[in-house]
């Protein structure tokens, strides 16, 4: 209705403390609009991850309020709002001891959905990250390839059909052939299924290929958000930085 | 030859020692488990508590077995019968293997896991049941196979305080000084506890799941 796109995700000054008092994030204020990708970019201890885990609760703030739907995630009940919100991690973190079913099914199946509509969803959801599922159904963990985990960890995620998706360095452990084949594929996933995503990622090339918007952190500070675009040309130091590790590593490509 | 005929005239007596020792050995097992397990997991929950009680756990069964029933005689309500008081001793000794392979095991599994367990909204109860649990059984089974063997071994010990048992046999012939009476009570404990160590290896293998 409104000109504004509509935020779901909202940071108001957000600061987050580790048990130990070390400062993880501080006063971040950000806000994800429905239907884009956001990617968090940044180095390893720059707090994109403590960012995510603020959104499904598996941190909760020192300072400040994040508001999914309007609501903080304070007054969310953890376990619905973690079930609204897929999770997708590096490794896929699938349960070893689930075949594949079990794992993509897993959401549906502590929803109550009937057994005949989880086994319809799970074939679907399989179907969509490429993966036959008369071949892989029961198959366990070990017995797939690290893109096919990884493939099975979104279709896992996506299974509930929530709204929201986390991803925290979904392709980072996959070797490079792979990780452009998957990105490519996500690529296609994002334009059809229209969900809102942060994406934590610390490879640049990731972030341009996948960001409606990337927001720029460095030890536990919003740097800035830009459009892609806007990141090439982007004055602020530390992004600039990164534009011109990204252009020396692919200078010989085509840049 | 002798031994042999001793066994086939006593057979009678064998069986029934054997069975008092299997009483013995199940029903701590069944107490150790029921308590440890638990014990375990909240000390995966409350971590600043597993020191203190693993340490307790630990003292535990250091204390010589033929101490520890001696200890427990004058106790009111297990004083009482003999086999109530060899039970808590031996249930005490199992403790300790079956409340640090649930501890350790637990802590074991990938974070990752856990973490994408909870990241999809299990609740803590589903983690344990469907998560923990299942991927530290390997372990978990370990500790109470362990745990097993070492107290059909020690029950032989409970017959010094007139629990019953295998152990009358050994004690009965180290009296006499007769070996056939000796072997009477140790070739079956022995035997028992192969049975024991076969049969939880094989729960063990059913319920791991494959790695």
């Amino acid at each position: 209705m409104s000109e504004a796109p509509e935020s779901v995700i909202e940071f108001r000054n957000v600061s987050c403390r580790a048990a130990n008092a070390h400062l993880l994030l501080s006063d971040l204020t950000l806000s994800v609009r429905r239907g884009e990708t956001l990617v968090l970019l940044g180095r390893s201890g720059s707090g994109k991850t403590t960012t995510l885990k603020l959104i499904n609760r598996l941190l909760e703030p020192s300072a400040g309020t994040i508001q999914i739907d309007g609501i903080s995630t304070l007054e969310w009940d953890a376990i619905r709002l973690r079930r609204r919100i897929g999770y997708v991690i590096q490794d896929a973190g699938l349960f070893p001891h689930f075949t594949v079913e079990r794992n993509v099914g897993l959401v549906p199946q502590m929803e109550k959905w009937a057994p005949e509509k989880i086994h319809a969803r799970v074939c679907e959801m399989l179907e969509l990250v490429g993966l036959p599922p008369a071949q892989f159904l029961s198959r366990f963990p070990r017995e797939l390839s690290g893109g096919q985990r990884q493939r099975v960890g979104v279709a896992r995620a996506l299974a509930g059909d929530p709204p929201v998706l986390l991803m925290d360095e979904p392709f980072g452990a996959l070797d490079p052939l792979t990780r452009a084949e998957i990105q490519r594929e996500f690529q296609g996933l994002q334009q059809r299924l229209n969900k809102t995503i942060v994406f934590v990622t610390h490879d640049m090339r990731e972030a341009l290929l996948l960001g409606t918007r990337i927001a720029l952190l460095e030890a536990g500070k919003l740097v800035g958000v830009y459009t892609p675009a806007e990141f090439l040309k982007a004055s602020d130091p530390l992004a600039a930085a990164y534009v011109a590790a990204f252009r020396a590593g692919d200078g010989n490509v085509n840049l | 030859m002798d031994t042999l005929n001793f066994f086939v005239k006593n057979h009678g007596q064998i069986l029934q020692l054997t069975l008092e020792h299997l009483w013995l050995v199940g029903s701590a097992m069944l107490l150790a488990i029921g308590a440890g397990l638990p014990v375990g997991v909240l000390l995966t929950r409350r971590r600043a508590l597993s020191q203190p009680v693993l340490g307790v756990a630990n003292v535990l069964q250091t204390i010589p077995s033929l101490a520890l029933f001696g200890f427990l005689l004058p106790a009111p309500w297990l004083g009482e019968r003999a086999d109530r008081l060899a039970i808590t001793a031996l249930t005490l000794y199992a403790l300790l293997p079956v409340i640090r392979n649930t501890y350790t095991g637990i802590l074991g599994v990938d974070p990752g896991v856990r973490e994408a367990a909870r990241g999809m909204g299990m609740t803590d109860r589903q983690v344990l049941l469907q998560v923990e649990l299942p991927l530290a059984m390997g372990v978990i089974l370990a500790g109470v196979r362990v745990a097993t063997v070492t107290t059909v071994g020690v029950a032989t010990i409970a017959a010094a305080i007139g629990a019953g048992g295998l152990g009358e046999f050994i004690f009965r012939g180290v009296a006499m000084v007769d070996n056939r009476v000796i072997l009477a009570g140790a070739i079956p404990a022995a035997l028992l506890a192969l049975l024991m160590d076969q049969l939880i290896g094989l729960l063990e293998r059913k319920l791991t799941y494959a790695q």
